[in-house]
């Protein structure tokens, strides 16, 4: 067996607030830091452009501001200070055609009084497309996370894993740019979960749909990504970024070889790094 | 035979089936060899010669009080309803408002009901206002409750889709609030009925006939006790069935989804 790789072998020097060449930001967060009400500072000042296609996974202990900081991509609470942008201007740009985003909660939150395809069209119901129009594109939705047979099942009849499927399908269905997703696997079985991580790579790599994603676990994100943000507490901040370079399309090949195993292995001891309490003199 | 005395719902009909069969059947024969006078207390036998002889007169009654009681249970749905959605679109209503909804709900009819009465000239109109009074609570407050019960992760993603508040109501906070609404019409439609045969009581006393109330009032001025006992068999029959109604719509309504009504089977 090789000896273990030095600590920074996958480390991303590279200023991570950079643009990367060629490709266009579809968010800039700039020095974008948050402050709680009750005076908690839940990020410290953050800079980090997600570039059009890539697969950005932010990763790191609780507490750590993953999921916050996933919330001012969104656009679902404001910064303290600093500010974001999106396709390179203000949050007016949002929702655009070419600029939309989807949210994929940790919940399916589907409703349980309507089956798979009306949960689907809630989105395009709710921005007042017709039933007529929206057939298709619900069709289409289904039939790319796999769901077709289950159109007309209500949510009480799939299992978990459907369940999060008709959530993927639903943010899909309006044909997102940016696609953001917070721990949307982690309430289900390793089994399930690696199943739907192959069907995520594979739904990434059709179009290239730039996608955030919150996770937990160390395989899951070594797996899907293109970079991995790891994120320490106290205050939340980027504590290293990795690329993974790994062959696209990934598949269970990937998942069984050594280079994954290294990364692995590598994102593991940097979460450890991340996790230890802050020397003294580190927090404001 | 065996499968069938092993089916589950043979079973639950039969069995409280033959338990009235062999009450009915010791009360008729007890009574019998006792020889108990019928003013006293009849025996199924005299409840029904009694049903054969006053039967027109039963079922025009009956007709009365139902109609009551559906016109009750229909003005409790419609302004339950009502004031359920107004009290979910303000607090500032609901806060001004409630206290005098649990006012009304804890007045007993009994007590309104000869102000009502004297009130409103016309009896049927005096009888429906006192049954809706008691049928509207139980809407007012399960409606409410229905319509705030609002799964907290759709109501997230309803606004993170700039849903507009029309669109929120119909389409998340109506159907999610459905089972509360149903579990409200249960207790609303039995209540309906008790109000009505409760006024009309009230309104015999003062010598206004109407209903089955009635026909228990006059059977017991004249000691006609088998009329009395087959007036209190119709009454107990139209709660049975507007309970079951009740239910059979509720389990359409709700079958294809809430748990409530979902067999284990499945």
């Amino acid at each position: 067996m090789n000896a273990l790789p030095p600590g920074d072998r996958f480390e991303d020097k590279a200023d991570h607030a950079r643009e990367p060449a060629g490709r266009a930001p579809v968010v800039e967060v700039l020095s974008a830091e948050k402050v709680f009400q009750n005076g908690a500072r839940g990020l410290a000042p953050i800079d980090l452009t997600i570039a059009d296609g890539e697969f950005l996974t932010l990763i790191g202990p609780s507490g750590c501001g993953k999921s916050t900081l996933l919330k001012l991509i969104a656009n679902l609470i404001e910064p303290s200070d600093g500010r974001l942008l999106w396709w390179r201007g203000g949050q007016d740009r949002v929702g655009q055609d070419g600029r939309r985003l989807a949210f994929v909660f940790q919940e399916p939150t589907l409703m349980p009084w309507a089956r798979a395809d009306a949960n689907v069209r809630l989105p395009l119901e709710l921005a007042g497309v017709g039933k007529r129009d929206a057939a298709p594109r619900v069709a289409d939705a289904l039939a790319r996370v796999g769901l077709s047979a289950f159109s007309r099942h209500y949510p009480r009849q799939l299992s978990g894993g459907m369940k999060m499927r008709v959530s993927i399908a639903r943010a899909l269905v309006t044909e997102p740019n940016l696609l953001l997703m917070d721990e949307p696997f982690g309430a289900l079985d390793e089994f399930t979960r690696n199943r739907l991580d192959d069907d995520l790579v594979r739904l990434w790599w059709e179009r290239r749909l730039t996608t955030v994603f919150v996770t937990h676990s160390i395989y899951e994100a070594v797996f899907l990504s293109t970079r991995i943000i790891v994120m320490a507490a106290n205050p939340g901040r980027i504590f290293r970024t990795m690329t993974i370079d790994a062959a696209q399309p990934r598949d269970v090949g990937f998942r069984d070889s050594p280079q994954f195993a290294a990364y692995c292995r590598e994102l593991s001891a940097w979460l450890a790094e991340a996790s230890l309490p802050q020397r003294t003199g580190g927090a404001a | 035979m065996r499968p069938l005395l092993q089916s589950e719902a043979f079973i639950r009909i039969a069995a409280p089936l033959g338990v009235g069969i062999v009450m009915v059947g010791l009360w008729e024969i007890g009574f019998r060899l006792a020889a108990v006078p019928v003013y006293l207390f009849p025996k199924p036998s005299d409840i029904v010669a009694s049903f054969m002889q006053h039967g027109p007169a039963l079922l025009r009654a009956l007709l009365v009080t139902l109609r009551i009681t559906l016109q009750a249970f229909a003005a409790a749905v419609l302004l339950g309803t009502l004031i359920a959605f107004m009290f979910v679109q303000s607090r500032a209503i609901e806060i001004s408002l409630f206290p005098y909804a649990v006012l009304l709900q804890v007045t007993p009819v009994v007590a309104i009901a000869p102000l009502i009465i004297i009130l409103v000239k016309n009896t049927q109109l005096s009888l429906t206002i006192c049954a809706t009074l008691v049928a509207l609570f139980p809407i007012i407050s399960n409606t409410t409750l229905g319509l705030r019960s609002v799964d907290p992760g759709l109501a997230n993603y309803f606004r993170m889709n700039r849903a507009s508040r029309l669109k929120t109501l119909i389409k998340l906070r109506i159907p999610g609030a459905l089972p509360y609404f149903f579990g409200g019409l249960r207790i609303s439609s039995g209540l309906a009925l008790i109000g009505a045969v409760v006024a009309e009581f009230v309104a015999g006393t003062g010598g206004r006939s109407s209903g089955l109330a009635y026909e228990i009032l006059d059977a017991g001025f004249t000691l006609d006790i088998p009329r009395m006992f087959a007036a209190l068999f119709l009454i107990t029959l139209t709660g049975v069935a507007l309970f079951a109604i009740m239910v059979a719509v509720s389990r359409l309504a709700l079958s294809s989804w809430h748990e409530s009504e979902i067999g284990a089977e499945t």
